[in-house]
């Protein structure tokens, strides 16, 4: 199973993950991480399929993917 | 539990200092991928620019130098022909390229220099805050275009791509995207393209990228991100302009 | 290997070689094109490299790169390429690069005119690009010294990491006279590993910038580069003198080919009785101070001559602080003064007619 890892003092709060996520299992927490933004964080873990989209798309190198098992790929990189 | 993203190594851990939602960090990103895949970071040169990514130094894991305004191409044909072993790459914003920097890039491609250029397109000087570059849209609002960009006083904006494409001396031209995902992953691919060439001393290599810059533009990222497909996509088209292979 | 015969420009192309550099980038300009013409053939046969390049802004930055690569380079110019030039010896200057400038100097300001002039003084040795910096500046005064300070230039450009420029007009680069590549020392291999950027293989990356927002770390930086300046003036000054033996009361002070002149003036005067010394700046930059004070003290008085409006003054008077009396005698807009123009000026400094 594929687990978003966001580390939350890299997040910058510009919220491009939470827009590029097709399962839409992103959002924007209500805490301020250390630099003073909203961070984004994963409300339904389960329900993300791996397609690495969130992290592709966060300029801010927050996001780090993991899986368990093996994924499958949507696309070439 | 097994990594299927991971930062590149090509890529320091420093956060970096652009502003939220910028697609800065997308393109270094891309860039530290692909030095990464093709086995290059060792051999890799980056230049600079002046302008946001003047500090892209300190976020690539490889060699940098930082150019004077708009020479980055001459600093790299220098670096090329001192040690062509070497895989050199300038990163330049639209300021840098198109306006200041237009003469370097032009006679660089013309030279047919074989190192890798990133032009990243935003539509404005973003460093200096704001004002109007060679790529700022017809009627865009910029701190030196208060009432959008008048095409009959300033002209229309530079297509880079399109116009080093039609010099004779053989190179990879493409314009891509990185406002959705579609665009990041075309951008990736494009990315190794220009690279693979330069790997294999075949070509000067240009990937313009289309970009946001939500601060200057005063919007938020996500609604940048849609201008850029709304309003730059329709003036600067996707695509790849030339290649080695076909002779024009 | 006996002596040649060679045009001073084609001289200095080879002297260029001789000393290891094998990448020359220029841009065309009168008088200095032979320079080019020249090493668009030999280059090939050196296995090194020719670029034309599209502009003189685009031959310093070119330069830059390929001092960042850890080779030998280096350009020849004239006067308004130099102009175009000094934004990048700003910052070459900065990143501690080591590169050759050749300065074929024209007459001017602005198109000026493509007969020999003096009139870059002040910009090669003064500055010309923005900030806290110097040229290390040379000016020959025969073919053979050019060839010999052009392989020293590219020593100490390695040496000090600073670029090196040559100060020369253009008689020297159109003038034919006997060169002995022979007796030029071998140039000294300096070891750049520690800060070049051949690709981060085993190591940390190199980074060479020219930023410093934070103003500290930028005043370090700066201090650095003065006490390299004090180093270079410490070790670097050279001239030469000439009829000093007999005391003369006049001492001429002049560099560059307008020297050789000033020497043919002075023996001449010396058949009239009149003696006269000269001291001729070989290093503008350092320029000898101290020397000059020496030699200056003993004399009544000093007379700058120029191919300019009164630069070179500038320093003679900082050599003398006011001590004696300094006269100034120069053309401009391309004109050589002749050795009877120069026996005349002293005259009337001697009053004698």
């Amino acid at each position: 199973m594929p687990r978003v890892i966001i580390e939350k003092d890299r997040c910058k709060g510009c919220e491009l993950c939470v827009r590029a996520c097709p399962q839409q299992i992103l959002r924007m927490t209500r805490e301020i991480n250390v630099k003073g933004y909203f961070f984004a964080e994963v409300f339904d873990q389960p329900r993300c399929i791996g397609c690495t989209l969130c992290a592709l798309t966060c300029p801010d190198m927050a996001i780090t993917i993991g899986a368990n098992s093996v994924v499958y790929r949507f696309f070439e990189v | 539990m097994e990594l299927i993203f991971k930062k590149p190594e090509s890529l320091t851990d420093t956060i970096t200092h652009y502003c939220p939602g910028c697609t800065h960090g997308v393109i270094h990103r891309i860039v530290a991928e692909v030095l990464d895949e093709l086995g290059l970071r060792e051999r890799a040169v980056g230049v600079a620019p002046v302008g946001c990514s003047v500090l892209a130094y300190n976020y690539f894991y490889c060699d940098f130098l930082e150019a004077a305004h708009g020479r980055a191409p001459a600093f790299a044909t220098g670096l090329k022909r001192a040690n062509p072993n070497l895989i050199v790459f300038t990163y330049q914003g639209d300021g840098d390229l198109a306006s200041i920097g237009g003469n370097e890039i032009l006679h660089a491609a013309n030279r047919g220099e074989k190192f890798t250029t990133i032009f990243v397109n935003n539509a404005v000087y973003g460093m200096t805050g704001g004002q109007m570059a060679p790529t700022t849209l017809p009627g865009q609002v910029t701190t030196t275009t208060p009432f959008g960009r008048k095409v009959d006083d300033v002209g229309y904006p530079i297509r880079v791509a399109e116009l080093l494409a039609t010099l004779r001396t053989p190179s990879y031209i493409a314009r891509t995207s990185v406002h959705n995902s579609e665009g990041i992953i075309a951008t990736k691919k494009a990315m190794r393209k220009a690279f693979s060439y330069q790997k294999e001393n075949v070509c000067f290599s240009l990937v313009e990228v289309l970009s946001t810059c939500p601060t200057n533009w005063g919007i938020p990222p996500k609604q940048a991100a849609e201008w850029v497909g709304e309003h730059m996509v329709p003036y600067y088209p996707l695509g790849e302009f030339k290649t080695p292979e076909k002779v024009h | 290997m006996a002596k040649l015969l060679m045009k001073g420009n084609e001289a200095i192309a080879e002297a260029a070689i001789r000393a290891g550099a094998k990448h020359y980038f220029a841009y065309p300009i009168t008088p200095q094109n032979e320079v080019s013409e020249y090493l668009s053939r030999r280059m090939p046969e050196v296995g090194g490299c020719f670029l034309q390049m599209e502009s003189e802004v685009a031959v310093i930055n070119t330069l830059f790169g390929a001092a960042a690569a850890g080779i030998r380079a280096f350009t020849t110019s004239s006067s308004p390429g130099i102009s175009l030039m000094s934004e990048g010896l700003s910052y070459i200057t900065a990143a501690n690069l080591p590169t050759v400038v050749v300065n074929m100097c024209r007459a001017g300001p602005g198109l000026g005119g493509i007969l020999p002039s003096q009139g870059d003084y002040r910009q090669m040795t003064k500055g010309g690009g923005h900030g806290d910096y110097h040229l290390i500046v040379l000016a020959p005064a025969s073919v053979q010294e050019a060839v010999e300070l052009m392989m020293l230039a590219f020593d100490l450009a390695d040496k000090y990491r600073n670029p090196v420029g040559i100060l020369a007009d253009g008689l020297i680069g159109q003038m034919m006279e006997p060169v002995d590549f022979d007796a030029l020392p071998k140039p000294t291999v300096y070891d750049k590993s520690d800060w070049i950027t051949d690709g981060a293989k085993n190591r940390e990356p190199h980074l060479i910038r020219t930023l410093f927002l934070d103003p500290v770390p930028g005043e370090i930086e700066n201090r650095k580069r003065a006490e390299k300046y004090r180093q270079i003036e410490k070790n670097e000054t050279r001239y030469e003198i000439y009829n000093l033996e007999n005391h003369p009361k006049l001492v001429i002070v002049a560099f560059g080919t307008i020297a050789r002149v000033c020497k043919t003036a002075i023996d001449e005067l010396k058949t009239m009785g009149i003696e006269v010394g000269l001291f001729r700046p070989i290093s503008l930059y350092p320029f000898p101070y101290t020397e000059l004070m020496q030699v200056g003290e003993k004399a009544q008085m000093l007379l700058s001559v120029e191919m300019s409006n009164g630069q070179l003054i500038d320093d003679v008077k900082m050599a003398m602080q006011g001590k004696k009396p300094i006269h100034f005698y120069g053309r401009q807009g391309g004109i050589v003064p002749a050795p009877d123009e120069i026996v005349e000026e002293a005259k009337k400094l001697f009053n004698v007619s």
